[in-house]
């Protein structure tokens, strides 16, 4: 990447010696730092009281008995909840799920993205009808796309078992948001509709930034299409595709939407993921500190998840991830 | 510059592809388009049937149409307000976060000052956290400052879990205008905040624009913060009032339908006039890294 601005392209006004021009210049008014803080402060404020504040609270209340009342809470139990964390089955089976979910998210749903997105690639008839409406169940709400599919999942009136009964494989079908053996995938389903397009529009916008030329001489080379996609595409979109990694493990995490709207986490927790688990605590059984040690528990996931997989994955195409990560699933 | 010139004959070459790779490539993009549209399709219609219709045929035209769901529903007041709600919150939303981020982001773009790239860092870290982890904390802040129940509960963090993304697109475009830009303006006697206002936010629209919708989209499927936030019917966005409905009406399933395919309605009109806008903003990041 460049360099910081002041350091960049001056006209030839200063001394080429100067590390910092601006200064030598002297003429410029107002770069001091009332200005630096009068432009900042807002956003810093309002991301200091309403993002990591409320981080910091967590932090704190997790540490306390709490039923939420009452100003700051006063009865302190140290890691207890936390103790209480690691034998809590749910909490563990949310974790198990989370990491069922992620393994599908990236061994499926990129998978399909990838392979959809080097075929609107190539030179087909209506791509660019087929590019807008794959990447449309984007735009829509998690909770419109979850009210949605309670409805095509519906043992009565559902589409999918209908579907099933007229293509012949009628005894598949199935209660799919109330049988525990097939709610996660269901709902694994539901969150790839809603979601292949975008890493489909991420991966179709890398591939068309590689030049054909690399392409066309590695079969001219005579590499079969295989092999060119192997090592020459596959390579060239290896920053795309672990920025969508990295974006798909960490929308996972908070996944709440779309499972709170089709089973609420249930049958017996079989889809409950951390978030709900939370929600569940915080908000409907009034135990808050316990409910901000899960809140904790994600928030340290996250965190350990992304500083290793900047450290040994990304290395130098962080500010990518960081550019579409708040979008995905905000 | 030899390979542009070598470029365009390699590039010309024509592919071979027999037509039944093309007839499969095909095959594939209409099971997906059928994957997509046949639910929408279903909720519709499914919208204009009655419940007994919907039960006996699932798939067909509704027969005979029944518009009452739809127009129930439009009738209704609530469909309206949530609409406006959702409207008013999504828009108080985008000016507060992109003029905030804008300001953040001129100066990490153009100031050189000690610092900078810690509270860069600082911003650019929100991103790696889930909104949900914040999510408690955030309505105990909210109940104790008084704002549950009040749009601000909603729209003030909503901007400002919107700023990472806001600030790192915003910099990255104000720091392509060139500097022999700000140096004219400069020596013509413009203080940063009228170079600022008068010259670089004019020459961002195209950023200000991709950004904002962003910002909107985020807000406008936005329902964790909602549904924690408001608890009187008055104040609910849509994704509530959809998901309120759903409760309400648990049994009225072609009525359900009928709310969903509304409620849809204004996302994809808004993707069908914004999609450029929408795709480049999310791709912007992604094939820079």
């Amino acid at each position: 990447m460049s360099g910081p601005p002041a350091t960049r392209t001056r006209t030839a006004v200063a001394p080429a010696r100067a590390p910092r021009p601006r200064r030598s210049a002297g003429a410029r008014q107002g770069r001091g730092w009332p200005t630096i803080a009068v432009f900042m402060a807002p956003a810093l404020i309002l991301f200091v009281a309403v993002v990591i504040g409320p981080i910091l609270l967590a932090a704190y209340t997790s540490l306390f008995k709490w039923n939420g009342f009452g100003g700051l809470p006063k009865d302190f139990i140290g890691l207890d909840n936390f103790r209480r964390l690691i034998d809590d089955d749910v909490f563990i089976g949310d974790l198990w799920r989370g990491l069922i979910l992620i393994l599908l998210s990236v061994f499926v749903q990129l998978p399909v993205a990838l392979g959809l997105a080097l075929l609107l690639n190539q030179k087909i008839r209506g791509r660019a009808v087929y590019r807008v409406m794959f990447f449309a169940p984007y735009v829509l709400s998690e909770v419109i796309t979850a009210v949605l599919f309670t409805m095509v999942l519906s043992p009565e009136v559902g589409l999918a078992n209908n579907v099933l009964e007229k293509v012949g494989l009628g005894s598949l079908a199935t209660e799919w948001l109330s049988d525990p053996a097939t709610v996660l995938y269901a709902v694994f389903v539901v969150i790839t509709w809603k979601y292949f397009g975008f890493y489909m529009i991420l991966f179709l916008a890398a591939r068309q930034s590689i030049p054909n030329e690399l392409t066309e001489a590695a079969s001219v080379d005579g590499a079969d299409a295989w092999r060119t996609f192997r090592h020459v595409t596959l390579p060239l979109l290896g920053p795309t595709i672990r920025i969508a990694v990295f974006l798909s493990v960490i929308g996972t995490i908070q996944l709440f939407d779309a499972v709170w709207v089709l089973t609420g986490g249930g049958p017996v927790n079989a889809s409950e993921t951390m978030a709900i688990t939370m929600f569940q605590y915080g908000f409907r059984r009034y135990e808050v500190g316990y409910a901000s040690a899960i809140s904790m528990a994600m928030f340290l996931i996250s965190l350990v998840f992304a500083l290793l997989y900047q450290r040994f994955v990304l290395r130098r195409d962080m500010e990518g991830a960081i550019t579409v990560v708040r979008t995905t699933r905000a | 510059m030899s390979t542009r010139t070598l470029a365009p004959a390699v590039r010309r070459r024509p592919r071979r592809r027999s037509p039944a790779v093309t007839a499969l490539l095909h095959a594939i993009c209409i099971l997906i388009g059928l994957a997509i549209i046949v639910p929408i399709i279903y909720g519709a219609l499914g919208g204009f049937k009655d419940n007994g219709q919907l039960a006996n045929t699932p798939f067909g035209l509704p027969h005979p149409w029944v518009p009452s769901n739809y127009t129930d529903i439009l009738a209704s007041s609530s469909f309206w307000r949530q609409l406006g709600n959702s409207l008013l919150i999504a828009i108080a939303t985008t000016v507060l976060v992109v003029g905030v981020s804008a300001m953040a982001a001129f100066v990490f773009a153009r100031f050189a000052f000690r610092g900078r790239e810690f509270f860069f860092t600082l911003f650019a870290m929100g991103l790696m956290f889930p909104f949900a982890v914040a999510i408690l904390p955030l309505f105990i802040l909210l109940r104790t400052t008084g704002l549950l129940g009040n749009p601000l509960g909603v729209i003030l963090p909503q901007a400002a879990f919107g700023l990472p993304i806001t600030i790192i697109v915003l910099r990255g475009f104000f720091r392509e205008i060139p500097h022999e830009i700000e140096e004219a303006a400069t020596v013509d006697g413009c203080t940063p905040f009228g170079f600022f206002w008068k010259i670089l936010l004019p020459m961002a629209r195209p950023a200000l624009a991709t950004v904002s919708v962003l910002a909107i989209v985020a807000s406008w499927n936005n329902f964790l913060l909602p549904l924690v936030v408001f608890n009187e019917p008055s104040w609910w966005t849509l994704p509530l009032g959809v998901q309120q409905f759903q409760g309400q009406y648990a049994s009225d399933t072609a009525r359900i339908l009928a709310y969903v395919v509304l409620a849809m309605i204004p996302a994809l009109a808004l993707y069908s006039v914004a999609e450029r806008q929408l795709i480049g903003g999310l791709t912007a990041g992604a094939t820079k890294g």
